[in-house]
């Protein structure tokens, strides 16, 4: 059975590791802060400008003034810092962010990747993917292996208008796990989902790929 | 220089003798989040036309930079997202509007280095996609960087938590974003606070802006509105 968005997530989870600095990225990786290993230490980084977010605020704790990157209210922790737009990209920029977890709408198996915008419809923006993809050390994606046509998303090359070149580590998808090999060679499927088996991959994944599970 | 020389009354006198046609207006805050709401009300009362606004969003239907452009004041944005707003998506596919995509990092490092005296620096984002096309591209050891120029405006219009007669910053929480990098980057920087306080009451160590940057400010209230509200469930004590 493939794995479910909260599957998803706590597969994405077990790339975390402790006292590591991670930012999320809307949708399914935003439920990756539910699956947080017992026993290790993470701090969850918001781009617009705080480290250590806290849960989402009960009715009376809600305060307008304290907002992560996708503008929901949230709650600080004991360890929490503020700071500006510039520093929080500083922090991204210069390599101190050790993982970022995003979605994509394509990732390609040099590591390119798409999520950002589909010419002929309307761009809402890049936001901080862009930054992200560059800046963080290590980058993972998680999302369904195929679109909503069928399509692989995991393909040869990226058709759609990219967020960043050969800067993708590792692709979580419903069906399984790739490895993208660091000197650019190619994919490295590490990994299946319960009872999908190595024909379903190669039906449905464009992107060529070596097994290694 | 009289004490309080930088303190106006309002937000509509405090815009007086700034605002003209065409001009470049830098807008504090991330989503609705410590956004200059009673400035962003002055500019829409004071009528200016082709406005080029710097802003990371632009504001959601009525409210924010929304305001500017229901009024179609705004000729021009330079934003990072923009995801929020009918009206903007309106005037953009009818051409009505020029809007450019920065990557946020790359919007909020242009207007720390503009404010800085910084025209130009070289980052890793955007190497290889559209952003990048038309810039120049050098390679600093193993990796490409791309060319990114400074910005600067005429105006930046700014929220703080609380400020003094000098100018002095403290910002709160996550409504401080783009709000320090644009005070530095304006030619004259007008701040609304929530709070005057008396000069000498701001801890001088826990300054995040320095009264320098800040010409005009203003104390004001908020409606602060909220874009997600998300909650969870109160524990049972």
């Amino acid at each position: 059975m493939p794995w479910t968005r909260d599957d998803l997530a706590a597969r994405a989870a077990k790339e975390l590791k402790d006292g590591f600095y991670v930012n999320l990225g809307i949708g399914i990786p935003t439920l990756v802060a539910n699956h947080i290993p017992a026993g290790i230490t993470v701090t969850l980084q918001s781009e617009n400008g705080m480290l250590g977010m806290g849960p989402f605020p009960t009715e009376d704790e809600i305060d307008a003034d304290l907002i992560n990157a996708g503008k929901q209210t949230i709650t600080e922790l004991p360890e929490t810092s503020f700071f500006s737009s510039s520093d929080s990209f500083a922090m991204i920029r210069g390599g101190h962010i050790n993982l970022t977890i995003l979605g994509a709408m394509e990732v390609a198996e040099n590591g390119d990747i798409a999520n950002w915008m589909i010419p002929g419809k309307l761009v809402k923006g890049m936001g901080g993917a862009m930054d992200l993809v560059a800046g963080v050390k290590r980058v993972v994606v998680v999302m369904d292996h195929a679109n909503k046509h069928g399509e692989s998303k995991v393909l040869k090359a990226c058709t759609l208008p990219l967020t960043g070149t050969k800067v993708v580590n590792l692709i979580i998808t419903n069906l399984g796990v790739f490895e993208v090999k660091p000197d650019g060679s190619g994919l490295k499927l590490i990994e299946l989902a319960p009872d999908v088996t190595l024909e379903e991959i190669a039906e449905k994944t464009e992107a060529s790929y070596e097994v290694a599970l | 220089m009289k004490s309080d020389m930088k303190v106006y009354p309002d937000a509509k006198t405090a815009l007086e003798g700034l605002a003209f046609d065409g001009m470049t207006v830098m807008s504090g805050g991330f989503g609705l989040c410590g956004i200059p709401e009673n400035l962003i009300a002055a500019l829409r009362d004071s009528s200016i036309k082709g406005i080029t606004v710097i802003s990371n969003n632009a504001g959601v239907d009525g409210f924010g930079l929304g305001q500017l452009l229901e009024t179609r004041q705004i000729k021009k944005m330079i934003s990072s997202y923009v995801g929020e707003n009918k009206e903007f998506e309106r005037q953009y596919l009818a051409g009505e509007l020029e809007l450019e995509f920065n990557p946020q990092g790359t919007l909020a490092e242009r207007i720390r280095a503009g404010g800085a005296g910084i025209p130009g620096f070289y980052t890793a984002t955007g190497v290889g996609t559209i952003v990048a096309e038309g810039k120049e591209i050098k390679r600093f050891g193993d990796r490409d960087y791309v060319l990114e120029t400074g910005l600067v405006a005429d105006l930046s219009i700014i929220k703080a938590w609380k400020g003094d007669a000098r100018g002095n910053l403290i910002f709160r929480k996550t409504a401080r974003n783009f709000n320090p990098m644009m005070a530095t980057a304006g030619k004259v920087c007008i701040a609304e606070v929530e709070e005057i306080v008396p000069v000498g009451s701001l801890d001088p160590d826990s300054i995040h802006t320095p009264g320098i940057y800040v010409d005009r400010i203003v104390q004001a209230t908020f409606e602060k509105r909220i874009e997600q509200r998300t909650i969870r469930a109160k524990e049972e004590a």
